[in-house]
């Protein structure tokens, strides 16, 4: 059963990836940038433009340079960049580690603040701490990503910097394995930064799916039957009203490994977001194609362990 | 005749599938039934929740595609018409719906609500539409100064007669009255009965009365159809039938209708029947109501009894005789 | 029986107003306090913005306007808030308050537009997605869902490498990531407002679907487009500052909020408020909206759960008084 499911989910993830490649290869096309003519630079000659354009393969028709991306793919080759010649494959295991720190860091961050504080929030309905947090939650939302990460700076580096206790550092990033302490200190922002961004919907989510649950009836009779309080919300209620949050989650880790440019940049840690936003500025469409094709990945296996944890959460559904 | 009805069929599939649907069975609600209607007349048709009644009555007002069959209003084969062409019969034939909360658009005046035949037939407009609405409401036995208010502001009853007020806007030939008093206060059953006889009387509409108690709609039929899992088991005149029913069903729904003469009551037995009435889906072989029947034997379950058609027609193999008792199962004799 | 013995029953109570149900959601949302002071606030932010122009007159200050004498320092930082700068100056020595104010504009702006476009497209789209079915809704609902999980930056930085960063752009953008949302939530009511035997009626009348959609479905679930579209407002107007920050939105010298903020991040060292005032009033006005909006819910609504609500001790008491009235029958 489980093996047929994943030979299932695994088959659309490729169809998927395959619509998704297809789909940014003909996006490209349509741009009107030409990275030959600014490979080439400002003086070249037409006859100079043309060489580059043929070295790149750029002249062949759409469909051809299509296919032989597909081909190399299959190959596991991403290609180079038009630009710094680089391969792909070795320009993304550069950006990957610091986004995939930031997100999966700040991933747990967010939810455990999000879940533990709608779980408050909701067995509190109406209190004054239930609006004091869905309050919070309600201006988090209400604030851009960037705003929050510079706030962060402005307080939690300049600020405490200012007062003698230079204890959280701007920006950049250091690698894990260089220093494990170094590549946390240098993390704390932006996964605060992440987290509280993130965490808004989630206390709504997990608040209002508590809700809704705890009205439930078989919840009135685990307590009538003298379940204790805390088994109560904790085995019956939350392990129910995380479906949506799982869910949730797997989209967010899915799309933040392809797009988490704004918190990279704030803190200039590099990461695959500036890699793609500079990517479609120039025009270097390996590299988007690099980025697309890892980013789609990513959330299709998200999107797998999902469906798996399902299982897991909510005997009732059963994987087919 | 104003309405005839040819051996019809509805049968709704039961699909599967989340892109590309199959079709796995079918419900088979209305399963080839037929019954004519002359102008100025009321036939009541009645049966359990469940029976079709209200899958007919929408077949028969071309709101539901029919599977096979034939309607002919006043002569014109009206099955299965395209919506455009429908659209001509809609001003003869109108629906009174059973909920008298669910039929009413909440977010609408009363008036714009019942001024919508008027309106989407381009019949009136203006103070004409307005001082018709009114005429209208008053006839129905509404305050016209309640034109500007909500469903919400009214009772069951005002908003049913709102319904009727509505159906009436076109002066319809043919209404089909889709248990119109079913969801009221018995009370309020009689003043919606008689508003209905009333108007009859008045316009000379004509009626397809659908009820699921027999009592209801014994005093405003001339004659009564009762159906049975998508079958109409028994016809005839409403005295006759309420006084010779023949069908071992029909029995049975009456013993359990409520009497107000605690002598009749007393004399009355309760035909209780047993077993649930079986899915649609997968009705039973022969006559359909033989896991029921007190009266079952062999041939019930294999061969399906003729359909009841014109005058008092019964789809039985053992109709039951006059004073025999169905209370003690098996051909029955009297009790001592 | 005669038609004079049935009146009783037609004869109700004079005095009832024929109140509709959005006089009954005005008069609940005037009992909200919270809601009533955020409205107030987008109302004065709105009429601030449209009177942009007429402040700067006033003040002489116009928001290309550069002051090297007197809104910049010695080393060329922008200086602190005084008598004649609110708000302080920026980078260039102009005056913040009044480029605040202009950003308010075009911030609001493309909040309000793209939002209004979105609902729109979503309100039609969810309409015919729902109450058509079928092959038609299948198309429809896949393309939300494609819509609804594609990652809006990489979508904004395509459309902008294509056709450069502009209002329109800007505008697009927003609109074309916020439609899904409300044509799903539109999708799925049409679905269950369709099935309402009062549809039904409507067709047995001889109305044709565009009637039933716009007559007899639309009024029924303009509710939840009302609260969702007061909700998306500040969202796109969040938006709208982060493509602008990104340089993929409102390009300078046009005052944007987000783009002001962008200017102001390599400054906050030295300039506390260059990217301190144009924050709060974003922050400000997002905030209002969201309340207006969780305000207009509850009013619509009063059975939808509320983010942020007052009802609490309400209720809280009702409950007591109930206890209090057993205790003492």
């Amino acid at each position: 059963m489980l093996r047929r499911f994943l030979l299932r989910r695994a088959l659309l993830g490729v169809l998927v990836l395959w619509l998704v490649t297809l789909g940014t290869f003909l996006l490209f096309f349509v741009a009107p940038s030409d990275p030959a003519r600014t490979l080439a630079g400002r003086q070249a000659t037409p006859e100079q433009v043309e060489l580059i354009r043929h070295n790149l393969g750029l002249d062949r028709p759409i469909l051809v340079q299509y296919l032989d991306y597909l081909n190399r793919l299959i190959h596991g080759d991403l290609g180079q960049s038009y630009f710094s010649g680089e391969s792909i494959g070795k320009l993304l295991s550069q950006d990957f580690p610091p986004t995939a720190s930031l997100v999966i860091g700040g991933a747990i961050l967010w939810v455990v603040i999000g879940v533990g504080a709608g779980v408050i929030s909701a067995t509190r309905a109406r209190s004054l701490l239930d609006r004091v947090v869905t309050f919070l939650a309600l201006a988090a939302v209400s604030m851009p990503t960037f705003v929050v990460g510079l706030l962060l700076l402005y307080f939690l580096f300049f600020q405490l910097s200012m007062a003698g206790a230079p204890l959280l550092p701007p920006d950049s990033y250091v690698p894990l394995t260089d220093s494990p302490g170094e590549w946390a200190r240098h993390l704390i922002l932006p996964w605060i930064t992440l987290a509280m961004v993130q965490a808004a919907s989630y206390v709504r989510l997990t608040r209002g799916s508590m809700l809704d649950i705890l009205g439930e009836d078989y919840i009135r009779t685990a307590r009538a039957k003298g379940v204790p309080e805390g088994r109560v919300i904790y085995r019956h209620g939350l392990r129910a009203a995380l479906t949506p949050v799982v869910t949730q989650l797997g989209v967010d880790v899915g799309t933040l490994i392809g797009g988490v440019v704004v918190t990279e940049s704030v803190f200039g840690l590099g990461g695959i977001g500036q890699a793609v936003v500079q990517a479609f500025v120039s025009g270097d469409l390996p590299v988007i194609m690099g980025v697309v094709v890892l980013a789609t990945t990513a959330v299709v296996v998200a999107n797998l362990l999902v469906d798996i944890t399902y299982g897991l959460l909510d005997p009732r559904i059963r994987l087919t | 005749m104003l309405l005839e009805v040819e051996n019809v069929v509805k049968h709704f599939p039961i699909t599967t599938g989340l892109l590309v649907k199959q079709t796995i069975g079918q419900v088979s609600a209305v399963d080839g039934v037929s019954f004519d209607l002359s102008p100025g007349e009321t036939l009541g048709l009645v049966g359990e929740t469940g029976c079709g009644k209200s899958t007919l009555a929408r077949c028969v007002a071309g709101l539901h595609p029919i599977t096979s069959g034939r309607v002919r209003f006043d002569g014109d084969d009206i099955t299965n018409l395209p919506r455009a062409r429908m659209r001509a019969y809609r001003r003869d034939i109108q629906v009174i719906f059973q909920d008298p909360y669910g039929s009413l658009n909440p977010r609408r005046r009363v008036g714009s609500i019942i001024a919508d035949p008027l309106v989407v037939h381009r019949v009136s407009r203006g103070t004409e539409l307005r001082r018709t609405v009114q005429e209208l409401m008053e006839r129905v036995g509404l305050n016209p100064e309640h034109y500007n208010r909500f469903p919400a502001e009214f009772s069951g009853g005002q908003r049913q007669r709102i319904g009727v007020a509505r159906a009436l806007a076109l002066r319809p030939r043919l209404i089909i009255c889709d248990e119109p008093v079913s969801a009221l206060d018995v009370s309020i059953q009689a003043q919606i009965l008689n508003l209905l006889k009333d108007l009859q009387d008045e316009f000379g509409l004509t009626y397809l009365f659908i009820a699921h108690d027999l009592s209801v709609v014994r005093h405003i039929s001339d004659r009564i159809a009762v159906m049975y899992l998508g079958k109409i088991v028994e016809l005839a005149g409403a005295d006759e039938l309420h006084e010779h029913p023949r069908h071992p069903y029909t029995n049975a729904l009456l013993s359990a209708t409520a009497v107000a003469d605690p002598d009749e009551a007393e004399r009355r037995r309760r035909i209780i029947l047993t077993g649930d009435v079986p899915s649609p889906i997968d009705p039973p072989s022969g006559c359909r109501f033989h896991p029921r029947c007190p009266k079952a034997r062999e041939r019930c379950s294999s061969e399906e009894p003729p359909p009841a058609l014109r005058d008092h027609l019964v789809a039985c193999h053992f109709p039951v005789e006059a004073g025999e008792d169905l209370t003690t199962s098996g051909s029955g004799g009297r009790p001592a | 029986m005669t038609l004079t013995e049935i009146r009783p029953d037609a004869v109700t109570d004079r005095t009832i107003a024929g109140r509709s149900p959005w006089q009954l959601a005005w008069a609940r949302i005037r009992t909200d306090k919270v809601a009533l002071v955020s409205g107030l606030t987008v109302v004065l932010l709105c009429l601030l913005a449209l009177a942009a122009p007429l402040i700067a007159a006033w003040n002489g200050h116009d928001p290309d306007e550069q002051f090297r004498d007197t809104g910049i320092t010695a080393q060329g930082l922008p200086i602190a808030p005084n008598g004649t700068f609110w708000f302080g100056t920026d980078r260039l020595g102009r005056d913040l308050f009044i480029r605040v104010l202009y950003g308010a504009r075009v911030s609001l702006l493309v909040g309000v537009v793209a939002t209004g476009l979105a609902a729109l497209v979503g309100v039609l789209v969810g309409l015919l997605a729902g109450y058509y079915g079928g092959v038609i809704d299948t198309v429809l609902s896949r393309l939300m869902d494609v819509v609804l999980s594609f990652p809006y930056l990489i979508f904004a930085i395509a459309v902008v490498s294509i056709a450069g960063p502009s209002l329109t752009a800007t505008i697009g953008v927003i609109a074309f990531y916020s439609w899904a949302a409300i044509a799903r939530v539109v999708r799925g009511q049409t679905l269950s407002l369709k099935e309402r035997e009062y549809v039904e009626a409507a067709r047995s009348i001889g109305c044709g679907d565009l009637r039933i959609m716009f007559v007899d479905i639309l009024p029924n679930l303009l509710a939840p487009v009302i609260v969702l579209t007061t909700l998306l407002v500040p969202a796109a107007i969040v938006f709208e500052s982060t493509l602008s920050f990104l340089g993929l939105g409102i390009v300078p010298p046009t005052p944007s909020w987000g783009n002001l903020l962008s200017e102001a991040q390599g400054f906050y060292r030295v300039a506390y408020w260059y990217l301190g005032f144009p924050a709060a009033t974003l922050l400000l006005t997002t905030l209002a909206f969201n309340l207006v909006g969780d305000g207009i819910r509850d009013a619509i609504d009063p059975r939808m759960e509320r983010l942020f609500s007052r009802r609490g001790r309400r209720n809280r008491r009702d409950r007591r008084d109930r206890r209090r009235r057993r205790k003492g029958a």
